[in-house]
C-alpha cells in the first residue's frame, strides 16, 4: 500500500486476513454476502448444493480482512469467517 | 461437486452452534428472508452479553417469526397466537431472576396480541420485546396486518390498503415502553448492539426490526427479489436517534426513520410489586 504519510501507529497496526468457511448444505443462494461483502472477496457460484442453490465461493482470499459481516448477515448460519495469521 | 468452490473451506459447524438447534437447520424461511439475520444479531448479542445461558428463555408467538423460539438451543416456549407477552410476563413473575425475551412477528405482536403488548408495556413488565415488521401475515400467505401501510397490496387488500397502519415505535414509547429502538435488517451491527442494550435495560423493552417478505409482501408491490427489498429498506432508512417517535410512521414510499427513540428509568412491575408488599 502507497501512503503519502507514514502512520504515527504503522509499526502497531496488523492487517488481519481471514479464511471462508462455508456449510454447503445450509446455504440457500440469497446472495446477501457476496453482495455487501466491503472488500469483494466473495461471488456466487455456478455450482449447485443438494438442495439445488448457488453457494457463494471466493474471488480474492487475500482481500478479506475478517470484517465478520458475512458471519453477521447470513440468515442460514452457513458462512463464517476465521482469522488465520496477519500482514504487516 | 461442491468441493470444486474456489477457495472455500468446507466446514460442517457454525461458531453459532452452541446456540441453535443443528437438527433443525436449515431453517423453513425463505431465500433472502429478513428472519434469519435477525437470529444471528441475537445469537452474536447473546455471546457478548456474559449472562447465564440458563437463565434466557425466549418466547416467541405464532407466525414465521414465532419459530425463532424453536432453533434456538435455550429454553423457549412456542405460545399460541398472540399470547407471547402473557406466557413471558408469567415467566418474569415465576422467576424474576429469568432474562425474557419475546421475539415474534408484527401480526402476532400488535394485532391478536396488540392488547397484551400495551398493557405490558403500561405495567413496565421487566421483558425484552424483538418485534419483526415485514407488513404483513407471511406464513399464511401474506393478508394485511395491522403494520401494512396505506395503498400497499396484500393478498386480502388487492386494491391497496385503505387503513393507516400502527406505528410500532410511537405506540411503545406512548404506552410506557422504557427502551424503544428501531432498525431494518441490513443494520446488524446496530440492532446487535440495541438487542444488548434491550436486554440489559431493566423494563419493557422493544426493538422493531423492519425486515422484507420477498415472497408475500414483496411480490404483491412489486418491489422484486429479496436483496432489491432489503437494500431498499436500508436505502430508505434515516437515523435519527432520539426523535420523536410520532413522527416516525412508515408509508409505502418515502423515509424510513430508524435509530434509538426512547431510553428513559422508571420502576418496574415487579419493583413496585415488592414495594407494595413491604
Amino acid at each position: 500500500m502507497k501512503l503519502w504519510r507514514k502512520p504515527l501507529d504503522q509499526d502497531r497496526v496488523v492487517v488481519p486476513r481471514g479464511e471462508i468457511h462455508l456449510i454447503v448444505e445450509r446455504c440457500k443462494g440469497c446472495q446477501l454476502c457476496a453482495t455487501y461483502c466491503p472488500r469483494d472477496v466473495l461471488e456466487m457460484s455456478s455450482l449447485f448444493n443438494t438442495r439445488g442453490y448457488h453457494p457463494p465461493q471466493v474471488r480474492n482470499a487475500r482481500r478479506c480482512l475478517v470484517c465478520g459481516l458475512c458471519t453477521m448477515l447470513c440468515p442460514e448460519f452457513a458462512i463464517y469467517v476465521e482469522e488465520v495469521g496477519h500482514d504487516q | 461437486m461442491v468441493d470444486e468452490l474456489t477457495d472455500v473451506l468446507i466446514s460442517k459447524h457454525h461458531p453459532m452452534d452452541k446456540l441453535l438447534r443443528q437438527d433443525r437447520l436449515p431453517h423453513i424461511w425463505c431465500s433472502g428472508c429478513g428472519l434469519g439475520t435477525v437470529l444471528t444479531c441475537f445469537v452474536s448479542a447473546l455471546e457478548k452479553l456474559d449472562l447465564d445461558m440458563d437463565q434466557v428463555v425466549v418466547v416467541s408467538g405464532i407466525g414465521c417469526t414465532g419459530r425463532a423460539a424453536g432453533y434456538l438451543n435455550l429454553d423457549g416456549f412456542h405460545t399460541t397466537h398472540g399470547r407471547a407477552i402473557p406466557f413471558a410476563t408469567g415467566l418474569k413473575l415465576g422467576n424474576p431472576e429469568l432474562k425474557v425475551v419475546v421475539i415474534s412477528g408484527d401480526g402476532d405482536l400488535m394485532a391478536i396480541g396488540g392488547n397484551h403488548f400495551i398493557h405490558a408495556a403500561r405495567r413496565n413488565m421487566d421483558l425484552t420485546v424483538i418485534c419483526v415488521n415485514n407488513f404483513n401475515y407471511g406464513m399464511t400467505s401474506g393478508q394485511l396486518a395491522p403494520t401494512t401501510p396505506t395503498n400497499a397490496r396484500t393478498s386480502t387488500s388487492p386494491y391497496g390498503n385503505a387503513e393507516h397502519p400502527f406505528n410500532v415505535p410511537y405506540l411503545a414509547a406512548a404506552t410506557g415502553a422504557t427502551y424503544v429502538a428501531r432498525w431494518t435488517v441490513l443494520h446488524v451491527r446496530r440492532l446487535e448492539r440495541s438487542i444488548i442494550e434491550a436486554m440489559n435495560k431493566r423494563g419493557f423493552s422493544v426493538v422493531e426490526v423492519i425486515s422484507p417478505c420477498p415472497t408475500y409482501y414483496g411480490r404483491w408491490n412489486k418491489m422484486g427479489s429479496a436483496l432489491e427489498q432489503m437494500k431498499y429498506y436500508h436505502d430508505k432508512s434515516t437515523i435519527r436517534h432520539w426523535s420523536d417517535p410520532a413522527q416516525a410512521d412508515i408509508g409505502l414510499e418515502g423515509q424510513i426513520i430508524v435509530g434509538r427513540f426512547v431510553d428513559i428509568d422508571k420502576p418496574t412491575f415487579c419493583d413496585l410489586l415488592q414495594g407494595a408488599d413491604q
